[in-house]
């Protein structure tokens, strides 16, 4: 079925699909839609799920883990501040492996005030372990939720779909709500690895010693430093997840591509723009104007942020000239998070092999600042001319 | 030997004595039974075991007396803190300096 709607009832749509247990969630601009339309739904008796009315985002996410851990499938959403006050948790529910959903809407974080969209709040959240996927259209917010609590369940660790707030979550546009039934073919029940059970009581992530022990059964178990390279090992396996989940859910509702990547106009270009969310579809304004004027121009947007697919990117990358990386995040102090997650994944594959590309690194957009069309064919034909900066250069600056 | 194939991703424990680890090399005062003060010994029947309910490593038996592990017990105090007749005292470990060296 095709409807029109915005971002946010995308993103609910796809939590009632999945069969989502329990949600809890406090609202925060521009969340808030989803919660309320899936507190609405509970409400009415549309939707089969507690609906947990919560203080704070770092209860929200605190239910969710308990909610987890009890064997519940579970949802939360937030943004900016609000993900930021959940942080202690977000680590949490990663290091206790729960394969939580949350959406991300993205918002500009505070000092100052500001309710626009930027991605600094899930870039800030970069290394506790979840999984981040970014979606640039309504259509990719529902088949990324309905794709993450597979992934995430496949691989017990927690997933953030995240969506540019207003760009996305408040903007109206057609896309198609799967089937029911194909849902179900596409996602089974949730198996937990291990759920909570009063008839044999378990404690859950107690303190752990720095070293190995045995525990009372006589087995040796892990210290935390073995918890947590189980987590990044099987984090860098969720590419190959990745993979297959994305062949599933192609086999299943005929549409999908690139588990990590979305190319548009890549195979011959010399220059590639990168970014994430929904810039990347803006930008593919800029590459057909600069096309058109014969530079060899393609957009490459990154659907999978963590695990970083380094390998993929780089093959992708290798023997371009350039590649241009726009950003709505930065990690302070250095560049853009992506423009050096980008370097690291190139100098990696691709040092010593004479196929390497410069990268150019622009930050714009931030705290909501304008994104123009114009700016973007102006700044991608600039650094299709060599390497601009060194440092990154802000987009739209007026100081 | 690794854990690789132990059963569990994280920390998990389940009720019984050691699952914090040896945690009676971190024991500085131990608890020592006061037979002719403790409610089962006197009794001769199984009651009371405060102190069995209380023990955070569940290191000690409902047994009579009440026995306590000592390759588990971390010497909380929380047993005698609990013990109604006081039949718990803690002690100082160097007092058994002469029994830990024999051991
Ligand atoms: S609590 Fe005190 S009195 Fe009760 S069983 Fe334990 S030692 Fe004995
Ligand atoms: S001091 Fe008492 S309560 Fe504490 S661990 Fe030892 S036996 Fe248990």
């Amino acid at each position: 079925m095709h409807i029109i709607e915005n971002g946010n009832v995308a993103a609910a749509l796809g939590v009632r699909l999945c069969g989502v247990n329990v949600i809890a969630a406090y609202p925060i601009t521009p969340q808030t839609p989803v919660t309320e339309k899936l507190s609405e739904w509970v409400e009415a008796g549309e939707m089969k799920a507690e609906y947990i009315p919560v203080e704070s985002e770092h209860s929200a996410l605190s239910v969710c883990i308990a909610a987890t851990s009890a064997g519940a499938r579970s949802f939360t959403a937030t943004s900016s501040n609000g993900l930021l006050y959940m942080h202690e948790q977000v680590q949490w529910a990663s290091g206790a492996r729960l394969p939580i959903v949350m959406c991300v809407v993205n918002r500009a974080v505070g000092a100052p005030w500001n309710v626009w969209n930027d991605q600094q709040d899930s870039i800030s959240q970069r290394d506790t372990g979840w999984m981040q996927m970014y979606a640039s259209d309504h259509q990719q917010i529902i088949d990324t939720v309905i794709k993450a609590y597979y992934l995430a369940e496949k691989t017990s660790i927690p997933i953030m779909v995240c969506y540019d707030g207003y760009i996305l979550s408040h903007t109206y546009m057609p896309f198609e709500v799967p089937d029911a039934d194909k849902v179900k073919a596409f996602l089974p029940p949730f198996k937990p690895d291990y759920a909570l059970d009063p008839n044999d009581p378990a404690n859950l992530n107690t303190v752990t010693l720095p070293d190995v022990r045995m525990d009372v059964r006589g087995e040796l178990a892990h210290g935390y430093m073995e918890i947590r390279y189980l987590l990044q090992e099987e984090l860098r396996g969720a590419l190959a997840v990745a993979a297959e989940t994305e062949k599933r859910f192609d086999e299943i509702f005929g549409r999908g591509g690139d588990p990590y990547i979305e190319p548009y106009l890549c195979d011959d270009a010399e220059y590639v723009a990168v970014g994430l969310g929904s810039v990347t579809y803006q930008l593919r304004v800029a590459v057909d104007a600069l096309r058109a004027e014969g530079i060899k121009v393609g957009v490459m947007g990154i659907k999978f942020y963590r695990p970083f697919p380094d390998e993929a990117i780089a093959k992708a990358l290798k023997g371009r000239k350039g590649v241009i990386v726009y950003e709505k995040a930065l990690s302070y102090g250095y560049e853009g998070a992506l423009a050096s997650d980008l370097k690291s994944a190139l100098y990696d594959s691709l040092a010593g092999t004479g196929s390497m590309p410069y990268v150019q690194n622009f930050v714009l957009g931030i705290g909501g600042r304008d994104i123009k069309t114009h700016d973007l064919t102006e700044t991608l034909r600039a650094a299709t001319k060599g390497r601009v900066a060194k440092e990154p250069v802000w987009i739209g600056l007026k100081l | 030997m690794g854990t690789r194939n132990y059963r569990r991703k994280t920390s998990h424990s389940e009720s019984g004595p050691g699952d914090g680890g040896r945690t009676g090399s971190w024991r500085v005062t131990r608890p020592v039974l006061n037979r002719s003060l403790c409610i089962p010994c006197k009794r001769n029947a199984e009651a009371c075991f405060i102190c069995w309910l209380f023990c955070p490593d569940v290191v000690i038996a409902r047994t009579i007396p009440p026995a306590i592990d000592l390759e588990y017990c971390k010497g909380c105090g929380i047993c005698a803190e609990e013990c109604p007749t006081k039949a718990i005292t803690m002690v100082d470990e160097s007092e058994f300096a002469d029994e830990n060296d024999k051991g």
